[in-house]
């Protein structure tokens, strides 16, 4: 470690989003001169934490900048005037306008006469710094960039200097759409800032980018930290075992699920992703997990499942109509001014008709028969859908979908944010459901629930790369599969 | 009865019925009790025009943000002069000059959603664009000797029962229908969903499409029924007949208690708003206000009652 | 030389005003000469004017659906307070005529001062409106909607029947005849440059703009957006005081009537030159040019005796065809 008091220090921060505990007493400390890597598995904290550092919210605990306590008075702007700058996942970039634009926009320096040139060699020196060769001129529009430009100019700006120097720059997963070229321009470029004295934290989930740039590798889970050394005392395979859950139970649990692969059963859904690969295969009455890293593309195959039982999508064929299950509930899930009832009923109004009109008595009939048999916590199903807590609301859609006659249920990470209650529930519902026939896709981020799948799918970039049965599922191999890189 | 009470004083219309009633009986203070109801006969005679339209204007405005139907005016101007030209005073063409009004909706409703379809232009400048050529083709075809309505037609649109307009007992049935058709149809409640929550209502299977084509066609064809009772009411077409209507049918649509946001509307609030602002006009008359104050009024009104719903809703 | 569809967008606007003097000069030669072109773009400027203003709101993701009658209310204050001072107001006049007010009026009450304080009262109320719109978060459709009521009341109470009489500079300055160039076109140009500078050339401009394309960036870089809101408002103020100024030297009488037309065809004049509802993606040089492409499209009409009936469709139909040319470049690109 290096020389002075931390620039930062983290002591015991908790930070909570309702029901979910996204930090349990974090420890973590950033000192000028070092690049610390964050890794973990989807929701490990990393954002989280990320957004702390940056002062977009505040949390319990201690935190300390330059060795005095800011207790609540760190905001995004203190941050930056303390020179603690954050690229985010989404850019926060302005599509509208030129690059130079936007980095004047950053810096209020900029301005009076002849700020477009300073501003416009401003952020070119600094792209020429980072990115030798970048080809991106400081008249171009941001929003016509492709989207590896437009990450370049993001995380340039982040770096550049006006009133104040940066001198803790945070990257989330900043080369996710840079090529391997880049990326390591931008590594290289990691180092020089680190050694002129800045600190950086680098959250990615490319293994062999943080062990070539971290000096330090901190490594969290759930919402803690789990490992923290140099990064020199790490490989691929010591760090992704520290990822990982020290599984001993797992041999147990494996014994009372039994798996069940389709074989005689007819197929009910065969995809393949645009990009390629394997093709997606799930029969009558199977539960088909979706696993690895977010975004890798299972969100988007669900969807285009979705879509194939209403019109043809090349590629896909369905069998037996489809219904979703939507993970992120406010912006596709839940209407938010109708009762617990018509949310339920929504997607089964064809069947709860009397004539041409809806029968309410068939509607509140469905409604409850599902608030019984899924447990809603509710005294009436008349109440709008808001009165409920998150995992009811959960519960919700997922009667939405089951009470549907579709035979296939997809489900895009229903269980994120919902307490550990309604999971158990919910998984007795589906595993029920299944021996009924029905077939359920599952995109999950959590491995304990890949348990309950028969077999599982392992997505990276935009494709399928493993197929593991029942039997083989341990989380070490889903955990390669997801990290598994070509170079 | 309390939990009615409590019930009923919970409906976001209610208050536009209260506001009404409360100005109806500002004006029979000042005209000391004579008069109150043929006040009332006037303000349902002209109330009716505006709720035709006011009903689809609120199903478009439902869908969500950014949908509103600004071809209103120009369409009931073209059904209006297409169908009087077509009808040319004969009784037994009152039907054929309905169907053509109507059609007049239908072609025009198409239009605007072919724009906002294929197009992809906004729903405000497609149907801003569409009224213009609508309005063209309706100067044009329109110009001329000022055809009279049908006698009949023309009776029909001003008869009266016991003081009640008969046109106004059908529209608040035609009214109480698309009431219905709101809350208890699959249509309705598609469109709903939509208006709340876009994405969730594809991803719970409702066809967005085709809600959104009914919703704008629908709206076209209720302008077109307005400007062919207009023509009958008003003894002929004329080329600005549908001016005052657009800002009225929004007027309608945010007083009666709809959400401009879309997913939450109900019609009886159309009639209350109605009522309320002719009334409100009479009442400014009443007590001698001019013109200018009137439209004061009438503008402050509007913003006081989107500032007061904007108050129930937490900021962003 | 192949060109970018960005490109081919920013000149869609020059196009099609490019294509519409070629049909001038082909249908009526003598129609493009001094003038001709005078005649033609006169009302180009009041216009052009409004639909700065109104680019201005929706650079901003709102609409201005008052900017119509505000210029309506402008055009009345000048042709009342701002000539004459409170005596020229017809209420003032009757009650002079029955005897209630001298015939010599004060010295305060006949200074054109009522008039200047008059329109910066107009301005102020479009910043307040912006704050408000910001600060509850409101949908300005709605709201400007309510407005262009209070403004047409307003003019109503001012000037109940057209009349009055616009200011001798006001006059003046509108009927100057330039050499070579016509008047109308030395403004347009102006008023392009004026508003580009503004918006595209200043540091606060490229601020006013992101503020458009994403909110959430700019609030996290420290910019206050309700100043962002009430500077855009304030500015469709003024630009619309400008339009209602200029439109009352044209006309030199005012009427509360006289520029509803102006809300739709100010919101046209904006899609025309490339705007676009939200995304904060707008171009002053195109709202120009806009805006004298469809002035030009309805007054050439009409300079052919041709129906007035069809100049407002001909200016529905010139947007749908450029519109649905923007489509198509978009999908080209999006095939490529």
């Amino acid at each position: 470690m290096t020389g002075p008091s931390p620039f930062i220090r983290l002591e015991d921060v908790r930070k909570s989003f309702g029901a979910v505990r996204a930090l349990q007493g974090v420890d973590l400390s950033c000192s000028a001169g070092e690049c610390i890597g964050l890794v973990g598995h989807n929701g490990a904290g990393k954002s989280t934490l990320m957004n702390l550092l940056a002062g977009v919210f505040g949390a319990e605990g201690r935190m300390a900048i330059d060795g005095e306590d800011v207790g609540g008075r760190h905001t995004v702007a203190s941050a930056q005037a303390q020179g603690i700058r954050c690229v985010f996942q989404e850019l926060s970039l302005c599509p509208n306008l030129t690059v130079a634009e936007n980095a004047r926009v950053m810096h209020r320096a900029l301005k009076g006469f002849g700020w477009r040139k300073r501003a416009g060699a401003l952020i070119t020196a600094k792209l020429d710094q980072v990115f030798p060769g970048h080809g991106i001129g400081a008249s171009d529009i941001v929003g016509d960039l492709p989207i590896a430009r437009r990450q370049m100019v993001e995380i340039a700006r982040a770096f550049t200097v006006t009133d104040a120097p940066a001198r803790l720059v945070i990257l989330d997963e900043p080369t996710s759409s840079l090529d391997a070229h880049q990326a390591s321009q931008l590594l290289a470029y990691v180092r020089r800032f680190v050694a002129e004295g800045g600190a950086v934290v680098l959250i990615s989930h490319l293994l062999g980018e943080i062990l070539a740039a971290a000096d330090r590798v901190v490594v969290m889970k759930d919402g803690r930290v789990v490992a923290e050394r140099p990064a020199s005392e790490f490989t691929r395979s010591s760090l992704v075992a520290a990822m990982g859950t020290v599984a001993r139970e797992e041999a147990e649990e494996r014994a009372a699920v039994t798996g069940r692969r389709g074989g005689d059963a007819p197929t009910r859904v065969r995809a393949r992703a645009a990009a390629g690969g394997v093709d997606l295969i799930a029969h009558r009455g199977e539960i088909v997990g979706l696993a690895g890293l977010g975004g890798q593309g299972q969100s988007e195959m669900l969807i285009r499942i979705f879509d194939a039982a209403r019109r043809t999508v090349p590629g896909i064929t369905v069998e037996g109509g489809s219904a979703l299950v939507a993970g992120d509930r406010q912006t596709d899930g839940v209407f938010p001014l109708w009762s617990i009832a018509e949310n339920i009923t929504i997607t089964s109004l064809n069947r709860l008709k009397r004539g041409i009109l809806i029968d309410s008595g068939k509607t509140d009939a469905m409604a409850e028969d599902w608030k019984a048999r899924i447990g809603i916590r509710t005294p009436d199903i008349h109440n709008p859908i808001l009165s409920l807590s998150g995992g009811n609301q959960q519960k919700a859609l997922f009667a939405r979908a089951l009470g549907s006659t579709a035979e296939t249920v997809l489900m895009d990470d229903p269980m994120r944010g919902v307490d550990i209650g309604t999971k158990q529930e919910v998984y007795g519902m589906i595993r029920a459901e299944a021996e009924r026939g029905r077939t359920f896709l599952w995109y999950t981020t959590e491995m304990d629930e890949l348990k309950h799948c028969d077999h599982v799918y392992v997505f990276r970039d935009q494709r399928i790369v493993a197929d593991l049965s029942r039997a083989e599922l341990t989380e070490e191999r889903v955990l390669h599969a997801s990290f598994e890189e070509v170079a | 009865m309390n939990s009615f009470l409590r019930n009923l004083a919970g409906r976001p219309w209610l208050w536009a019925y209260v506001a009404a009633i409360a100005v109806w009986l500002v004006i029979v203070a000042f005209t000391g009790g004579r008069g109150g109801g043929e006040v009332l006969t006037a303000a349902f005679t002209f109330a009716t025009f505006s709720v035709i339209v006011g009903i689809g204007q609120m199903y478009v405005v439902t869908l969500g943000p950014g949908n509103v139907d600004l071809s209103i005016p120009a369409t009931i101007t073209l059904a209006g002069a297409v169908a009087t030209k077509v009808m040319d005073t004969q009784n037994g063409m009152i039907l054929t000059g309905l169907l053509i009004a109507l059609a007049c909706g239908v072609a025009v409703g198409i239009a605007n959603y072919a724009l906002i379809w294929l197009l992809r232009i906004p729903p405000i400048i497609a149907t801003l664009s569409s009224s213009f050529l609508v309005q063209s083709v309706a100067i044009a075809y329109g110009r001329g000797i000022r055809i009279k309505p049908p006698p009949a037609l023309a009776d029909f649109t001003t008869a009266q029962v016991l003081g009640m307009p008969v046109l106004a007992i059908c529209i608040i049935a035609l009214a109480a229908f698309m009431e219905l058709v709101l809350r208890r149809t699959l249509y309705g409640r598609w469109v709903t969903a939509i208006g709340q929550n876009i994405r969730a209502a594809r991803l719970a299977g409702v066809d967005v499409g085709r809600t959104r084509f009914y919703a704008y066609v629908m709206s076209a064809v209720f302008a077109g029924l307005c400007g062919y009772l207009l023509s009958g009411f008003s003894g002929g077409s004329s080329l600005s007949m549908g001016e005052e209507y657009l800002l009225t049918s929004i007027a309608l649509v945010v007083i009666g208690g709809s959400s401009v946001a879309g997913g939450n509307s109900n019609v009886p609030g159309l009639w209350g708003a109605a009522l309320f602002l002719f009334l409100v006009v009479t009442m400014l008359n009443t007590y001698g206000f001019g013109a200018g104050l009137r439209y004061l009024a009438t503008g402050l009104i509007i913003i006081a009652v989107i500032v007061a719903a904007s108050a129930r809703r937490p900021a962003r | 030389m192949r060109l970018t569809a960005r490109q081919l967008r920013t000149l869609l606007p020059a196009l099609s005003l490019v294509v519409l003097l070629a049909a001038i000069f082909y249908l009526q030669p003598r129609a493009m000469s001094y003038v001709g072109f005078n005649l033609m773009l006169n009302l180009a400027i009041p216009i052009a004017l409004a639909t700065v203003a109104q680019m201005c709101v929706i650079t901003v993701n709102d609409l201005d659906l008052s900017i119509g009658t505000y210029v309506g209310f402008v055009a009345c204050v000048g042709a009342t307070l701002l000539s004459g001072g409170m005596g020229a107001l017809p209420v003032v006049k009757e009650l002079q005529a029955s005897g209630a007010l001298p015939a010599t009026l004060p010295w305060i009450m006949q200074t054109p001062l009522v008039g200047v304080v008059a329109l910066v009262f107009g301005i102020a109320v479009y910043a307040a409106l912006g704050a408000l719109i910001h600060w509850r978060n409101l949908p300005s459709i709605v709201v400007t909607l309510g407005m262009s009521f209070v403004w047409l009341g307003l003019s109503v109470l001012i000037l109940p029947v057209p009349g009055g009489q616009a200011p001798a500079f006001l006059r003046s300055l509108m009927t100057l005849k330039p050499a070579y160039i016509p008047f109308p076109i030395i403004a347009a140009i102006v008023i392009a440059i004026l508003a580009n500078l503004l918006l595209m050339h200043t540091s606060y401009g490229a601020v006013l703009r992101g503020a458009g394309g994403n909110p959430k960036a700019i609030e996290r870089a420290g910019w206050s957006l309700l100043k962002v809101k009430m500077t855009m408002f304030a500015l469709a103020g003024f630009f619309g005081m400008l339009a209602g100024l200029s439109l009352v030297g044209l006309t030199t009488s005012g009427d509360a009537n006289i520029a509803l037309r102006y809300t739709l065809l100010s919101i046209a004049g904006v899609i025309l030159g490339g705007g676009e509802f939200v995304g904060g993606r707008i171009s002053p040089v195109g709202a120009v040019i806009g805006a004298v492409t469809l002035t030009l499209a309805g007054s050439f009409l009409s300079f052919m005796r041709i129906s007035p009936d069809w100049q407002i469709g001909a200016q529905g139909a010139i947007l749908i065809i450029v519109l649905a040319a923007r489509t198509l470049i978009d999908r080209a690109e999006r095939r490529r």
